[in-house]
């Protein structure tokens, strides 16, 4: 079962996804790349409190973003 | 390609016996456990220093194995190859030039799939590769199992189990090492490929470079680099291939402009491989250790409290601990030596007896007698970084630190001040926008450095007693207040509310290496007396010099007359010649002021500095005294390293006024509502 596509700030704690885009400059992707951020990689919400950073965990590795950075990411919501 | 950038100076490789020694690079990403590794493998025998022309710490190591030598180099711990910061320049800059005769590439067992983005690069690289997969012990706790044969089978080269609890990974690595280097062990390494939807792009662009890829730069490595947007590489080929292919080669980049993900995604998938072949227990849903920890630390309001005990803890320390050493150091050690020295020399002249008690060993008993509080701060922090709450306080502090137009990466190298300005500085390179390392830069010094409260814990316990610790605390307080304040005014004024981006892992927490930690305790302690072995000493022989130059009487010094030239300024904050003199000889470094004040107080007392003070000065003027040190310009080491990291004096210039202005007027309003309140 799935649901439209929001950006991962709107992804609640424990919420998984799928990436699908990013809307970010060259270098901060680059980075996300590195850090494990592709499309088709699953994240899991690890804490997301409405305002302030998050933390994601993607590739088994916990990742904190700025909630504008998150914003830049677009993902797939899953239910599983 | 003549004028590159990074290239280091081939350092000498021959042995004494005209024999080379081999050189081995050790890399690995942040939070893997590299200098752990790097330190187990070297011991003391390692150099720290910087790489040329940049700020980059760079150790170096030598390894005896079997009676053979090797020279071990730590590469900086970077995500990837790519040319996101300087760090990764270095990294692959060392592998390409130096081609050093094996590489270790470090995994953490515990986040393999993220770790081995690294070595998918490096197994591109000419030259050999061993992977050590780290942290196997935390990775059990988090109930990963990974089986190291299989992981060498699938990536074709050595691969070296090693954990905490582990003693036999690192002779493991050792005749592996052996093994690689004599030829014994074949490697096979099999290769990442990008996705198959740019194979043909890739193809074009290795076809147009061909004969023009700069020396000594592989051609499909460069063709990969090109399609990731490396700036860098870009940069370097615009003047090396013939325009008309340079144009084909952009016109297939601009077709191709998520080429960037489509070569990572290559890499994840070949990493994919080699992670669903070689664990063999997948993570389960339990609860980790780092999870319960985070549902704490890393809460938003819960987590600050955890930051403020913390703080907390580490200035307890330094005040029930290390004041109490310090002042014994000051008192017992240096006023005995003092004391004996000055009889020993009663025959000697009497410029000689005062150069050497008064100079020279004032200045060395301040270095000695600051050693204990610096060691804590060295200890804590260490602590801090190894066990992964660092990255926890970052996270905590990005709220805050929005209100400057920074984020919580900048509270790193702000934590860093506590201990030292200086590596607060050199550790803005971690923020990735240049503005915001820039601001971050202008506001480090205002975080109070150990040097500084050395300074406070001396003169605050003479003055307040039982309300010192109180006094420091609101002084601490008071800093950190003018930093957001000052923060806040330059990113609206001077920035405009520029934003960088918050990205940033969050390291599973382990427990905590003692020998990291011993040798950081031991090359912090040994470059701090170094600095002061050389700058306070000379300081305080300089210091003494003027106070007797030229008549011999302190009251016709050199030293008095630029104190009292500075004297209707000192009025303003309610701080006299002597007081003005003690902060300009804090420029050197901060722990002079209480050198100085000893030299200019000994002709007039015999008593203790400390009962001196009490009996020289107000409240209200220790009060303001203390303040103008907390904001006073940046100690002399520390302006060197913003001149450098910013490469401008400009900046730095305007630095130093911020200062003075900041200083002076924060040092008169506190005397003038000090004086009003009655204290």
């Amino acid at each position: 079962m799935t649901m439209g596509t929001i950006n991962l700030s709107q992804l609640p704690t424990n919420g998984l996804a799928t990436i699908l885009s990013f809307s970010t400059g060259r270098l901060e992707m680059s980075r996300l790349a590195s850090l494990g951020f592709t499309p088709g990689a699953k994240v899991n919400m690890t804490q997301n409190f409405g305002r302030g950073p998050l933390i994601v965990t993607v590739r088994g590795t916990r990742v904190a973003l700025g909630r504008g950075e998150a914003a830049q990411i677009f993902v797939q919501p899953s239910t599983e | 390609m003549s004028d590159c950038h990074t290239t280091a100076t081939p350092p000498t490789l021959s042995s004494p016996v005209g024999q080379r020694m081999p050189v081995v690079a050790l890399a690995g990403q942040p939070n893997v456990g590299k200098s752990t590794l790097f330190n187990s493998l070297t011991g003391l025998n390692q150099h720290v220093g910087n790489w040329p022309g940049k700020t980059i710490e760079r150790k170096d190591g030598s390894l005896t194995s079997d009676g053979k030598l090797y020279r071990l180099v730590d590469l900086p711990g970077t995500y990837s190859l790519t040319a996101n910061s300087p760090e990764e320049v270095i990294a692959r800059e060392f592998i390409l030039r130096e081609r050093p005769d094996a590489v270790i590439a470090v995994v953490n067992a515990a986040s393999l799939e993220r770790s081995l983005y690294l070595v998918a690069e490096l197994i591109a690289l000419p030259s050999p590769l061993i992977v050590v997969l780290n942290m196997m012990d935390v990775a059990a706790q988090e109930g990963i199992q990974v089986e190291p044969h299989v992981l060498e089978a699938a990536l074709g080269v050595p691969v070296v189990a090693m954990s905490a609890t582990r003693s036999d990974g690192l002779r493991d690595l050792l005749s592996a090492l052996h093994g690689v280097l004599s030829g014994d062990i074949a490697l096979d390494p099999k290769r990442p490929e990008i996705r198959p939807d740019h194979y043909a792009a890739l193809e074009e662009i290795v076809w147009l470079l061909d004969g023009y890829a700069p020396e000594p730069y592989p051609a499909d490595w460069i063709a990969l680099k090109l399609l990731e947007g490396d700036s860098e590489i870009i940069r370097n080929l615009q003047d090396t291939v013939p325009p008309e292919r340079w144009q084909a080669i952009q016109a297939i980049l601009r077709k191709h402009d998520d080429a960037l993900l489509a070569v990572a995604s290559g890499r994840y998938e070949w990493i994919g491989r080699m992670v669903r072949a070689a664990v063999t227990h997948p993570r389960m849903g339990q609860i980790s250790w780092t999870k319960q920890i985070d549902r704490v630390a890393a809460h938003p309001l819960w987590g600050l409290f955890v930051l403020a005990g913390v703080l907390g803890l580490v200035f307890g320390l330094t005040f029930t601990l290390g004041a109490p050493i310090q002042n014994w150091l000051a008192t017992q050690l240096v006023g005995g030596l003092a004391a004996a020295l000055s009889a020993l020399l009663t025959g000697a002249p009497a410029w000689f007896s005062g150069l050497i008690v008064d100079g020279m060993l004032r200045g060395a008993g301040a270095v000695v007698s600051f050693l204990p509080i610096m060691i804590i701060f060295f200890a804590a922090f260490g602590l801090l970084e190894d066990t992964g709450y660092m990255a926890r306080a970052a996270y905590v502090m990005d709220n805050l630190m929005h209100v400057m137009g920074l984020h919580g990466k900048s509270f790193l190298p702000l934590f860093l001040g506590f201990g030292c300005n200086v590596p607060a500085v050199m550790g803005t390179r971690v923020i990735d926008s240049k503005p915001a390392r820039v601001l971050t830069t202008l506001i480090s010094p205002l975080v109070p450095c150990t040097a500084r409260m050395a300074v406070v814990a001396f003169i605050a316990p003479a003055f307040f007693g039982g309300k010192a610790l109180f006094v420091a605390w609101g002084l601490v307080m008071v800093s950190l207040l003018v930093l957001v304040l000052s923060g806040t005014l330059l990113n609206r004024v001077i920035f405009k509310g520029e934003r960088s981006a918050f990205i940033m892992e969050m390291p599973l927490y382990h427990l905590p290496n003692s020998r990291t930690i011993g040798l950081l305790i031991w090359q912090r302690s040994v470059s701090f007396v170094k600095k002061a072995g050389t700058t306070i000493l000379a300081m305080a022989v300089v210091i003494w010099a003027l106070s007797v130059l030229p008549g011999g009487d302190l009251n016709s010094s050199y030293l008095v007359q630029f104190g009292k030239v500075l004297a209707p300024i000192g009025l303003l904050m309610g701080l006299d010649w002597r007081l003005m003199v003690a902060l300009i000889s804090s420029f050197p470094a901060k722990e002079n002021a209480i050198a100085t004040l000893g030299v200019l107080f000994a002709s007039s007392s015999k008593a203790g500095l400390a009962e001196t003070l009490t009996a020289t000065y107000s409240t209200a003027t220790a009060l303001s005294f203390l303040v103008v040190t907390m904001l006073f310009i940046p100690c002399m080491a520390t302006v060197a390293v913003i001149r450098q990291e910013t490469r401008s004096w400009s900046w730095t210039l305007f630095n130093i006024a911020m200062f003075l202005t900041i200083s002076v007027i924060a040092g008169a309003s506190v005397y003038h509502l000090a004086l009003a309140m009655g204290v």
